[in-house]
């Protein structure tokens, strides 16, 4: 269970208000860096719902980013469709489904197997929307359409608009974040976080594994879904590579680069990958050398990653609760 | 009177060229505690996990209360109402003992497909749990980890969740292996209190502990029945003489 130590608590509401105060100083450029954080980091949190806590490590998890940011571009392109209350459920729904699919066939694996066969139907996927004209091939598509949620005249949110866009989501980041630690203190949560600590046990105890780690991956798939949705309105472009396995991999790295097994480390793990990308891809050619040896110094030095070290720092700190986790 | 509630017929699985239960059939009488005794490698344990579900039997075939439950997963037999404890230690390291129980009880609810409400507020698990925590004499070590308590601690745990699952027949496997003298007497107790009201298939080798709780024997030796019965037929069986008891000595040297 996701143990949020009262030091760890302050942290979070400080970087949620600082979170909160940023637009008003911030020049748009930054503004839309942090956008892409947030949603980013969203992507890593609904992956390590499913890696840390669920123990399903999977390898085809921008297959569900990647279903619902075509699924906007659908809705905007090809139906000409912008209100947000009609792409945003129905584009959640398929991403959905295809988790409940995917999540069929592989949840019966268990290890490298399960990581082989998440990675190869991911890969399908990313071959369907790459070898087809009608989704725009390997270009992908310009979604310039931005959803909109109104009544009538009166509009309620209005996503073209960048700072609308910011707080949309960041308020979708922390959302998800009480979300998804509501379903780990569930009676829901409990059996998920059993079946990664002893999954023959939990059996025998009569829990039937298998549908609740569908479940779970069901859940995360979902939230993946919720993140490239964000992702396409945010950057007006969708194609392939959205859910390569490229594109695995690396929410795979934030996520243990922030600390597996606390959901708001991987956000920290999506900053520091975004940030340390923004500031040294332009210096050198070869940045992604550095990056290469920033991660592995990542995972040798600090085994529970960035979120870790900033626990064990708050566990020294005067005031700390001995009773962390 | 009696009322076989559990029952193998022909019952057989083997491993390859192996064995390891061959053509097993006994009937587990209701309310009573049943002790399967035999060498390593007897098949006992095999036989508790063909009972359990965990593993399935190449052939023949098992009734509960008389269902047919030869092809249920282990899940679904727990759900029966047959708990079992394992051997070896089986249980969440890194949660508390209060945790362990909890999930041992949280199963009884008709499903845990409930995301919402904080799982802490199921008073009725909670009292479950700490129904099965008093039970297996746990209750003051509610708040320790599991892997950091003793190994005869663990032993106790292993029995507890398996109760909080609120069971009306065991399978305790060796519950008390590599147990201390005063650890096992307590456990004794233990399946004594519980020998009141649930049937019990134990398979135990510390033979004083089996003559103080059962009423009925099967020996096994390489995955046969060589006898069954009540304890005083086995006992004076020629065959068990010849194959297993007159052989204890033997036996302990070369384990």
């Amino acid at each position: 269970m996701p143990a949020l130590s009262r030091p760890v608590i302050a942290l979070l509401l400080l970087a949620i208000a600082g979170a909160a105060l940023f637009p008003l100083t911030a020049e748009t450029y930054y503004l839309k860096l942090m956008t892409k954080i947030m949603v980013l980091g969203l992507f890593a949190m609904s992956l390590d719902f499913l890696v840390g806590f669920a123990g399903l490590v999977s390898m085809g998890h921008a297959a569900f980013f990647g279903v619902a940011g075509y699924g906007l571009a659908w809705f905007a392109n090809k139906a000409g469709i912008g209100a947000l209350e009609v792409s945003l459920p129905a584009a959640l729904a398929i991403t959905a489904l295809v988790a409940l699919a995917i999540g069929w066939l592989s949840i019966r694996t268990t290890g490298v197997y399960f990581i082989m066969i998440t990675l190869a139907l991911a890969q399908m996927l990313f071959y369907f929307f790459k070898d087809q004209r009608y989704w725009g091939g390997t270009d992908g598509m310009n979604v310039f359409k931005k959803p909109k949620l109104a009544f009538g005249d009166w509009v309620l949110l209005d996503l073209s608009n960048r700072y609308v866009l910011y707080y949309t989501c960041l308020a979708l980041l922390v959302l998800a974040f009480l979300l998804l630690l509501t379903l780990l203190r569930s009676p829901f949560g409990r059996v998920v976080v059993g079946i990664k600590e002893n999954e023959g046990r939990m059996r025998a105890l009569g829990y039937d594994v298998a549908r609740y780690k569908l479940a779970a991956f069901v859940i995360a798939g979902t939230l993946a879904g919720l993140a490239g949705y964000l992702e396409v309105v945010r950057s007006a472009f969708i194609n392939p590579s959205h859910l390569s396995w490229h594109e695995s991999g690396t929410v795979l790295v934030m996520v243990l680069l922030g600390g597996m097994g606390t959901l708001w480390g991987p956000v920290v793990g999506a900053l520091a990958l975004v940030m340390l990308e923004d500031s040294i891809s332009s210096l050198w050619d070869h940045w992604l050398l550095l990056m290469g040896g920033f991660v592995i110094a990542v995972v040798l030095f600090l085994p529970d990653g960035i979120a870790g070290l900033i626990r064990s720092l708050g566990r020294r700190a005067p005031k700390s609760e001995a009773a962390d986790d | 009177m009696t009322e076989i509630v559990l029952e193998t017929r022909a019952l057989s699985r083997h491993f390859g060229a192996l064995m390891a239960v061959d053509d097993v059939s006994i009937g587990f009488e209701k309310g009573e505690v049943h002790a399967v005794i035999g060498p390593n490698g007897a098949g006992k344990t095999t036989l508790i996990n063909l009972l359990s579900g965990e593993l399935l039997p190449s052939s023949g075939s098992i009734h509960f209360k008389g269902q047919d439950i030869t092809r249920l997963p282990a899940n679904a037999i727990s759900h029966l109402g047959i708990g079992r404890s394992y051997q070896k230690t089986n249980i969440f390291p890194r949660f508390t003992v209060f945790e362990n129980c909890w999930l041992g009880a949280q199963s009884r609810l008709p499903s845990s497909f409930r995301f919402f409400r904080p799982a802490s507020r199921y008073d009725a698990v909670r009292a479950r749990t700490e129904r099965a925590l008093e039970l297996c004499g746990l209750s003051q070590r509610a708040h320790a980890t599991a892997a950091a308590m003793s190994y005869g601690e663990q032993r106790q745990l292993e029995i507890g969740m398996m109760l909080a699952t609120e069971p009306e027949l065991l399978l305790l496997d060796e519950p008390l292996a590599g147990m201390g003298a005063e650890e096992a007497h307590k456990v004794v107790e233990l399946i004594q209190r519980l020998a009141k009201d649930h049937t019990i298939i134990l398979i135990e080798h510390d033979m004083d502990a089996v003559f103080a709780v059962a009423q009925r024997l099967t020996v096994m030796v390489n995955g046969r029945v060589l006898e069954s019965g009540t304890v005083e037929k086995v006992r004076t069986s020629k065959a068990v003489q010849e194959a297993y008891l007159g052989e204890d000595e033997a036996e302990g040297e070369a384990a």
